[in-house]
């Protein structure tokens, strides 16, 4: 059973993802409820040094009170590191929906292949890597040579 | 293995503040990005590994007066990221040998989780965005090395000034030598003779650089002791 507490919790929106929940980015690791009723979230960072982590846990904490919780802690777990491939599948949809391609799955294969990069406009493999580096952390720019748009990608971490 | 957990955090602490003088000055948009990027993941390790360091104290430190509240001599940095950026060839070359340092070594540490877990949790975090780094500074040396006259040039000049200080880096290491051998010899780059081998930054002696670098670091904290955003 989901309680209202669990689900205002996984509802929190990434502050640089806003389409995504952190549910949905794999990052919520964990809502425990101790017998007192003290709500303990463990979360897990993407990158070492994002800075988005400060909100988050402020968003956590204002959304479990708001669902009845007076104590409340985020506990943040490295172990093991985040990966792409946590990013659930509605998340990855909600990416493509809102022009930002999704990750490329990494530990799929034993052998290494370069998947397409595909335009989240129009669809087309036809793409170009323009920085490897983006607008956050998480994000490589890309063009698509068929729709001559720009888009931002999450990088396969 | 007996790591010194405050030399990898002071490390990626000083590279982390060289890199953010980038900021705005990048030589295109893109690159502008990537560098300050680059910037915030070593920032993000430092502060993980200074928070390790600090509480592993008698008495316990925070990261912030870790930072913040020491004098050069107390810092445990290789003296290669404290130096100037130069150009952007010199800084190209200062990641290149950085990343290639640090790569492997977080790898060995997150392997080595019975030794100890909080340290390998770290190293396993940051061990992805040291290979980016790499990937990155190799992409950028090649593109120099091999490209115009002009640019080889400032791409050598750079390899060769910086090519001392890497002595500090590793006892020795063979897999540190090979990847960096690749990305020269890809570059048209040729590999220093090895000479002069500046040392103390482990042991708290460093460069006039670091000195200024920390001034303009610590300035607002020291102002303003306990300051926060």
């Amino acid at each position: 059973m989901v309680t209202a507490l669990e689900e205002a919790v996984a509802a929190v929106a990434d502050p640089e993802l806003r389409v995504l929940t952190i549910a949905d980015l794999g990052i919520l690791r964990g809502i425990e409820v101790a017998a007192g009723g003290r709500v303990t979230v463990t979360i897990t960072p993407t990158y070492t040094g994002c800075p988005a982590m400060d909100v988050i846990r402020r968003d956590i904490v204002a959304a479990a009170r708001a669902a009845g919780s007076a104590e409340v802690e985020v506990r943040t777990e490295l172990s093991p590191p985040w990966t792409t491939d946590w990013i659930s599948a509605a998340g990855r949809a909600k990416l493509a929906a809102a022009g930002i391609a999704p990750p490329t799955g990494r530990r799929a294969a034993t052998v290494t292949l370069t998947l397409t990069m595909r335009c989240p406009l129009c669809g087309s493999p036809d793409t170009e890597e323009l920085s490897r580096f983006g607008s956050t952390a998480c994000k490589s720019l890309w063009r698509c040579r068929a729709c001559r748009e720009p888009f931002d990608a999450v990088k396969a971490h | 293995m007996s790591t010194d957990v405050l030399a990898l955090g002071d490390d990626a602490l000083i590279a982390a503040q060289r890199l953010a003088e980038w900021c705005s000055r990048g030589p295109d948009l893109e690159e502008d990005i990537a560098l300050t990027n680059i910037a915030l993941d070593q920032l993000g390790a430092a502060r993980l590994l200074l928070g390790l360091a600090g509480s592993r104290e008698q008495p316990a430190r925070t990261e912030d007066e870790l930072a913040f509240l020491r004098t050069d001599r107390e810092f445990r940095n290789c003296l290669m990221v404290e130096l100037p950026n130069g150009d952007f060839a010199v800084t190209m070359a200062k990641l290149l040998f950085l990343a290639a340092y640090q790569k492997p070594l977080y790898e060995e540490l997150a392997a080595a989780s019975s030794d100890d877990p909080e340290l390998a949790a770290i190293a396993a975090k940051a061990v992805k965005e040291s290979a980016y780094h790499l990937d990155h500074a190799a992409l950028w040396t090649v593109r120099l090395g091999d490209g115009t006259e002009e640019s080889h040039r400032r791409m050598q000049n750079a390899v060769d000034e910086i090519w001392p200080y890497t002595h500090e880096l590793f006892e020795s290491h063979p897999d540190w030598l090979s990847t960096v051998d690749e990305v020269l010899r890809e570059s048209t780059l040729e590999r220093p003779a090895d000479g002069w081998r500046p040392t103390g930054g482990r042991d708290g002696v460093h460069t006039e650089h670091l000195s200024r670098l920390l001034a303009e670091m610590q300035v607002l904290h020291r102002a303003h002791p306990g300051v926060t955003w």
